[in-house]
């Protein structure tokens, strides 16, 4: 069994952010990701989750190296300043490199 | 000044279950459903005594209602800038008093139906006319109007907000059903409002337990801003009630809404558009402060007013 090395790109940040995060991910290329609600505690305070907008969001993309690191600096000029946000790059196996 | 509405006990009973810790929690899902159960039922309340008058006398009325809400946050701006709060935090803390609080609206109704008055029965109409004019006028006051700001997008979000399209919805399935029509689903909406209201301010107490802290935090100006803001915009709401020439109940809602703070559609579009101020100090004051002042001491104290407004 062959296994492929791709990019995990993870952020996880502001639920308010969703749909702006997804607009993004489609307009630089991504072709698939996974969000899950996510609580939890960082320097911007607790996010509880148990509120529509104190909740936060975990988005998950699997992609290619060179896309991954664009989406990141992408996140981390847009969203850095402002928003509590942080990510993160892992490599990660895939078993069809064609779908990522 | 009446006795004490039960359901505002609820508020307290999550006040105290959340400082004190407790297990107490309720699914976000309640609250998602409790707050769809209360706008639907305040819009179709409303939109079922529309269906019985003429619609063209309203807009004068109407007019002037987004003319208040454009004129509180103007009017909160400058004051805040003098608290020391820098432009973001003022223009986004005058967004969210500029708007309105529906939970606070509901214990208003629930309010007036306890000590027997009655109101016009458009008002709902008002809370969705007060919701979005504010929100822009705040945006504005950040941005001056600049280009960085993607006004397209954020009418949408503001126009497409939760409170919005259920309020309008309500309002227009009362409105066209009428209330023979609506006869089927009156228990669920209307006979159950009390306890479903009871239900939303236990989790309102819940959450407004953890912006406790938050008050003291941010110091003496905001808690005095929570608590001052608040009778001050009550007053021009009479002044707009006395204007339209509304009754007393109408006016102690007018007057109710004038001064509460937006904690739904207001935080979601400044996070958006002016993301730099600080989410933490506009929901804290409408959250922690303003809206338990209200609830408790704010619509019995703009009842008083209204029964000693000059020559109402």
């Amino acid at each position: 069994m062959t296994m492929h090395v791709r990019k995990l790109l993870t952020v996880v940040t502001e639920a308010g952010l969703e749909r702006r995060l997804v607009e993004d991910l489609r307009q630089l290329g991504a072709r698939g990701w996974t969000i899950t609600d996510a609580r939890g505690q960082g320097h911007r305070g607790k996010r509880a989750l148990d509120w529509e907008y104190e909740g936060n969001i975990r988005l998950e993309v699997i992609c290619e190296e060179s896309l991954a690191e664009r989406l990141a600096s992408h996140f981390r000029e847009h969203y850095y300043q402002d928003y509590a946000m942080i990510l993160f790059l892992q490599d990660v196996e895939v078993l069809r490199p064609e779908k990522f | 000044m009446g006795a004490l509405d039960p359901v505002v006990l609820f508020f307290m009973l999550g006040m105290a279950a959340g400082l004190a810790r407790s297990e107490l929690r309720l699914p976000p899902a309640v609250y998602e459903f409790v707050s769809l159960i209360l706008l639907l039922a305040i819009g179709m309340k409303g939109g079922v005594q529309l269906a019985t008058q003429p619609l063209g006398a309203l807009l004068f009325d109407s007019l002037l209602v987004i003319l208040m809400g454009l004129l509180l946050p103007l009017m909160a701006f400058p004051l805040l800038r003098v608290g020391g709060l820098p432009r973001a935090d003022a223009a986004s803390i005058a967004a969210h008093y500029g708007s309105v609080s529906v939970g606070t609206f509901a214990v208003a109704l629930s309010y007036l139906l306890e000590v027997g008055l009655e109101h016009e029965p458009f008002m709902p109409l008002f809370v969705v006319l007060l919701e979005v004019p504010a929100i822009f006028v705040g945006i504005m006051l950040a941005r001056g109007g600049s280009s960085r700001t993607r006004w397209g997008e954020l009418t949408r979000e503001v126009l497409l907000g939760k409170s919005v399209v259920l309020l309008l919805g309500g309002l227009l399935i009362g409105w066209i059903a009428g209330p023979v029509g609506l006869a089927g689903i009156d228990g669920l909406f209307f006979d159950l409002f009390k306890g479903v209201l009871a239900i939303f301010l236990l989790e309102m107490g819940l959450i407004a337990s953890r912006h406790l802290d938050g008050a003291l935090r941010h110091g003496p100006f905001l808690l005095a801003w929570g608590l001052l803001a608040p009778p001050v915009m009550a007053v021009i709401g009479l002044g707009f009630a006395a204007l339209m020439g509304l009754s007393t109940g109408g006016a102690v809602l007018l007057a109710t809404l004038a001064a509460s703070a937006s904690y739904i559609a207001a935080p979601a579009a400044m996070r958006t558009a002016v993301p730099e101020a600080n989410p933490a100090l506009s929901l804290t004051a409408s959250l922690a402060i303003t809206f338990p002042f209200n609830i408790f001491f704010g619509i019995p104290l703009y009842h008083w007013m209204a029964n000693h407004w000059p020559g109402g």
